[in-house]
């Protein structure tokens, strides 16, 4: 089917709703799992792709989602509602069953992403205009709250770094403030806020383990890694994997390293070195690097197959068509290949089976066997970038 | 289509003009998708920011097109703006330069 037929039919959906024929022709079947159902964004025209990620076939093509460009989703506890957070401040409440919206609201001027609560009851958004970060009702998208982000030096700031804690806390970093917050709402909608001050000079991402322990933010004014201890009785900032760029020249950042995703294999953590084209591994038990990989280029999202033994990295423009695969067992570079122009994003299938590859520039994500490491399959998508699996719905963390 | 053609043809005046270069219509598309997808990365596929500042006409009108191709070239000292110098020409700075003060093309 042409792209034309195929972007016809998309609209066909969103308007007509689910009893319609879906994108690909095909009935988005009223009884089904969600289990291995997957969200593509297109980034560049407003629409998410719904994907049968066992089929490899695209159900459905979802358009009216506003500026998509660094967009990300979460998923309800259902695995049926995924929550599509856009660049224009778009909240977009997504019914993966039916195919279509279920409700929309512009939250904000700018945002950034966003997180959903243990409970699956509170979404939160992180914005960069006006910066802060908002609660709403993840059935209706009712506002509940909104927390603004005016660090100790009197100024708002951009956040980044949501992920959400156990117990209805979410964790962020203050871009412009050099701070990290603790929201706790377990009490209410008026939340208890933990702060630490001089976390380090711009935090750029954060991510928190699968355990809820270690929240670290990277540091893009300083090369190192500001680590929060959740599981102290009174947690306090550390810095970690400090000074990597200490008597080398800092390289040119094409593209921000993201931390969503990050790789953690055991105890050991794979992150992005902003300015070296390395990944850093840090010791999860010590707080301590354990060692530098050189790689092919600026490292943007490092990504942990499931099981945890290999990392899978892409990079950075101008070096974005490559992808490799550190043995984080051995740390080895093992593998180096080149699936298409512009690699935005990485992800598994639940138990690691399969790797999907947003390939921006070809139109296309490719789907690799993870174990031979070759290309099974492909599906069309329109500048495609972020990729998730329902799966997220039940992991902590971004 | 026709859009495209516009685009060309615009860049091809633009630049023989502001740089003396002589810039094909398909650099123009180059540099159209880079500033829209990577330079939108930080500073939003629409332009209107991110990380980034934003670099709509109106945010940019206290600044001429020469500051601002610098800026494309050698970047923002202590800030993530990388030089790109090396990865686009003066010629292209300029160009980029010139259309977000217009107006940067689809």
């Amino acid at each position: 089917m042409n792209r034309r037929a195929f972007l016809t039919a998309g609209v066909s959906v969103g308007l007509a709703g689910p009893a319609m024929a879906a994108g690909a022709g095909e009935a988005c079947a009223p009884m089904r799992g969600t289990g291995d159902l997957g969200l593509i964004i297109e980034r560049a025209t407003g629409s998410v792709l719904i994907v049968d990620v066992g089929a490899h076939k695209t159900l459905s093509r979802i358009e009216g989602l506003g500026d998509l460009s660094h967009a990300t989703a979460v998923f309800g506890p259902s695995e049926r509602y995924a929550y599509v957070f856009g660049r224009d401040g778009g909240l977009t409440k997504v019914d993966m069953l039916a195919c279509r919206i279920e409700k929309r609201v512009i939250q904000a001027g700018n945002a950034i992403g966003g997180a959903i609560s243990d409970d699956g009851a509170l979404i939160v958004a992180s914005n960069y205009t006006p910066g802060g970060i908002k609660v709403f009702d993840a059935n209706d998208l009712g506002e509940l709250a909104s927390v603004p982000a005016i660090g100790a030096n009197g100024k708002p700031s951009k956040t980044v770094g949501l992920v959400d804690l156990p117990g209805r806390r979410f964790a962020y970093a203050l871009y412009d403030a050099d701070e990290i917050w603790i929201a706790d709402f377990s009490a209410g909608m008026s939340p208890a806020l933990t702060k630490f001050t001089n976390v380090g000079r711009l935090p750029y991402d954060a991510n928190v383990t699968s355990d809820a322990r270690h929240y670290l933010a990277g540091l893009f004014g300083e090369d190192g890694f500001a680590h929060v201890d959740l599981w102290a009785d009174k947690p306090e900032v550390t810095r970690v994997v400090s000074g990597y760029n200490a008597g080398r020249e800092k390289l040119p950042i094409y593209k921000m390293p993201h931390l969503e995703g990050w790789g953690q294999s055991g105890s050991t953590l794979v992150l992005p070195a902003a300015g070296q084209h390395e990944v850093l591994l840090l010791n999860l038990e010590t707080m301590r690097e354990e060692a530098r990989i050189p790689a092919h280029s600026q490292p943007v999202f490092c990504v942990a197959r499931p099981d945890g033994r290999e990392v899978w990295i892409n990079f950075a423009h101008p070096h974005n068509n490559t992808v490799q695969v550190l043995d984080v067992f051995t740390r080895k570079i093992v593998h180096t290949f080149q699936p298409g122009p512009a690699v935005l994003h990485l992800e598994f299938t639940p138990r690691g089976h399969e790797v999907w590859i947003s390939v921006r520039d070809a139109d296309r994500i490719d789907i690799y066997d993870v174990r031979t490491r070759t290309k099974k399959a492909e599906i069309a998508g329109v500048k495609p970038s972020g990729i998730f699996f329902t799966a997220r719905a039940h992991r902590l963390g971004a | 289509m026709a859009r495209r053609l516009e685009i060309a043809l615009a860049v091809g005046i633009v630049s023989l003009m502001a740089a003396g270069a002589s810039q094909a219509g398909d650099r123009a598309a180059e540099l159209t998708a880079l500033v829209r997808e990577d330079c939108g990365s930080c500073h939003g596929m629409t332009l209107k920011g991110g990380l980034g500042a934003p670099l709509l006409p109106a945010d940019l009108a206290e600044k001429d097109a020469s500051s601002l191709a610098a800026i494309i070239l050698d970047g923002v000292p202590g800030t993530p703006m990388p030089p790109w110098r090396g990865l686009v020409s003066e010629a292209d700075a300029r160009w980029i330069a010139e259309h977000l003060k217009q107006g940067f093309p689809q």
